[in-house]
């Protein structure tokens, strides 16, 4: 569970949330609803494509723009394993570990891999890709814990004597 | 040892020496939830098992994104929004006053000092009146609903001076779009911009307003303006001691100083498709263009539309450009109409929609397509924010826009 490997995915710089998903599908009913257009702005084809298990990784900035959550929800819905990016903006960084998407941050791997190869992620430790190794580093605690319980919702469900 | 404006806010609500780098928990003194996640939002609220709001008078819902409806599932934000509030005894409503950010400040919801939180990324407006106030998603709001606090780290600050006077033919808009410009859009992820420096003292609280709006284009986590005698008679209240401290101190820490002298400042743009994409509208000028927008929740205040009626006053827009203008809520509608502003625009040709969000989020009320160039006084200018992903998006002051719409070309402001 902690290990695992996975196809790239690369992206630029500043993906924005309306390239991740534009205001037009954001009243759809559901996160599935809008995930076929997912990307759409910047490469309509990408959300077709992408399968269980693949990671996408990006340049600088990764989810800047508004705060719509539907952004990390519908990265996981399309089956993506998590994001590597070179820096995240605040609010999807936020959304990201409230909703259980994992999201790792790497200066380097971004300019080094290409799509369509395969990299390996030890969660809280390392990323390889061709033989070379990139150090990860570890979240703050109340951040882990959350991420632990599955996301805000399932923390808050315990808090309420739910779970 | 002392402190930035928002490590001050941050110790006052916690009762701690708060620093920043330091994680802690804030009790909130309002938030704001607009139309388009208020169905996200209600059923977060009940999976996490809520029975009941923390404190009903704190919670804001404004319909301003779908206002009017433009297809045909969006009245059922709506109809869940009016269950919500039904159930759980909401009283702060609003279904068709104006955009979210206008109307925070505007019905008097954020005072100096306070913690808010919204549900939309251009929650940092309210720092022009020295608020700390922040974007979240929809789960977080959920979760504060319930309980009333959210962690947040403080974060650092960059603090940004200004003095002297500007130019006649710059605003707030050119001087926010030129500091992302220099920033970079990300320049200023998960920190503060503290504003300074007489230019700044100078300026209203709109102008204020502009400039904290757009701080999230540079990544920003919020904007603080020092609460002044402008921001008490905006807020209609008199300055505590408490809120007039709030100020940077002397031996506080900041990452990073800027220093700017308002005579260096000259009309901008943001060019196609970045915030951070700056030039000067010298540059530009003479590109031809196919609408004007003039509004939204940077540039869809009274100042900004005496500004453009100043320029288009005897006017006309130029033929095959359309120039609409939306004012950023009911109550600057009313204004611009009982001072005349309005007929002059309406006038010179210009199309004058419904207070609300309208064309800023490419929803309604002007979208675009393939090919075509909009000079826009909103806050982003992203692929497809307007209509296709082959539309151009100049971001500029009300000035340049209302400039732009006589020629139908780029064009620079005379004032
Ligand atoms: S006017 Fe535009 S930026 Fe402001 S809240 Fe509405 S959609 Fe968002």
């Amino acid at each position: 569970m902690d290990k695992f490997t996975g196809r790239v995915w690369v992206l630029g710089d500043d993906i924005d949330t309306d390239i991740i998903i534009p205001t037009e599908y954001l009243a759809l009913k559901t996160v599935q609803d809008m995930t076929p257009y997912a990307f759409s702005p910047l490469r309509p084809e990408l959300a077709g494509q992408i399968q269980e298990g693949d990671i996408i990784v990006a340049g600088k900035n990764f989810g800047c723009g508004s705060s719509r959550e539907q952004a990390p929800e519908i990265i996981k819905e399309l089956g993506i394993r998590c994001v590597i990016a070179k820096s995240f903006a605040r609010i999807f960084f936020r959304n990201s570990i409230n909703n259980g998407l994992l999201l790792v941050e790497n200066g380097e791997l971004h300019d080094n891999v290409a799509e369509g190869d395969t990299i390996e992620v030890n969660i809280n430790e390392s990323i390889t890709h061709n033989g070379t190794s990139y150090k990860i580093t570890s979240l703050p605690d109340n951040l882990v814990e959350i991420l632990g319980a599955g996301g805000l919702v399932k923390a808050m469900r315990k808090r309420n004597g739910l779970d | 040892m002392g402190q930035t404006i928002i490590e001050k806010i941050i110790s006052r609500n916690t009762d701690t020496s708060a620093k920043a780098g330091e994680i802690v928990t804030v009790n909130v003194d309002r938030v704001m939830i607009h139309d388009i996640f208020i169905p996200f939002v209600a059923e977060k609220f009940e999976e996490m098992g809520f029975t009941k709001l923390w404190d009903a008078d704190k919670v804001v819902l404004i319909y301003d994104h779908l206002v009017p409806a433009s297809q045909v599932d969006d009245t059922r934000h709506f109809r869940i929004g009016n269950a919500f509030v039904e159930k759980y005894g909401m009283k702060n409503i609003h279904r068709a006053d104006g955009i979210c950010h206008q109307l925070m400040t505007e019905a008097g919801y954020v005072k100096p000092g306070d913690i808010v939180f919204g549900t939309d990324s251009h929650t940092t407006t309210y720092g022009c009146v020295g608020a700390f106030s922040s974007g979240i998603g929809y789960t977080e709001m959920a979760s504060i609903l319930g309980t009333g606090t959210m962690w947040v780290k403080v974060p650092e600050t960059i603090k940004v001076n200004i003095e002297g006077e500007l130019p006649s033919n710059v605003t707030s808009k050119d001087i926010i779009l030129r500091l992302i410009g220099d920033l970079g859009a990300d320049g200023a992820t998960y920190k503060a911009l503290e504003f300074a420096g007489d230019t700044v003292e100078g300026m209203s609280v709109a102008s204020r307003m502009t400039m904290a709006n757009m701080a999230i284009e540079a990544g920003a986590k919020c904007a603080l303006f020092t609460p002044d005698e402008k921001t008490a008679e905006y807020c209609e209240i008199t300055l505590t001691d408490k809120e007039k401290s709030l100020v940077g101190d002397e031996g506080a820490s900041y990452v990073r100083v800027m220093n700017y002298k308002a005579e260096d400042f000259v009309p901008v743009l943001a060019c196609p498709s970045q915030v951070d994409n700056i030039k000067p509208v010298s540059k530009c000028a003479g590109t031809e263009i196919d609408q004007v927008f003039i509004g939204s929740c940077t540039n869809g205040r009274l100042e900004d539309l005496h500004t453009a009626a100043d320029i288009l006053k005897g006017k006309k827009v130029a033929s095959f450009v359309k120039l609409i203008v939306t004012p950023a809520s009911r109550k600057i509608y009313n204004e611009a109409v009982a001072d005349g502003t309005m007929s002059i625009l309406s006038e010179a040709g210009a199309i004058i929609t419904h207070p609300g969000c309208g064309l800023c989020c490419g929803r309604t009320g002007g979208i675009l397509t393939d090919g075509e160039r909009v000079v826009a006084t909103n806050n982003r200018n992203f692929l497809g924010r307007m209509g296709t992903s082959k539309v151009e998006i100049f971001l500029a002051s009300p000035a340049t826009a209302a400039a732009c719409a006589i020629t139908g070309k780029i064009t620079i402001p005379e004032m």
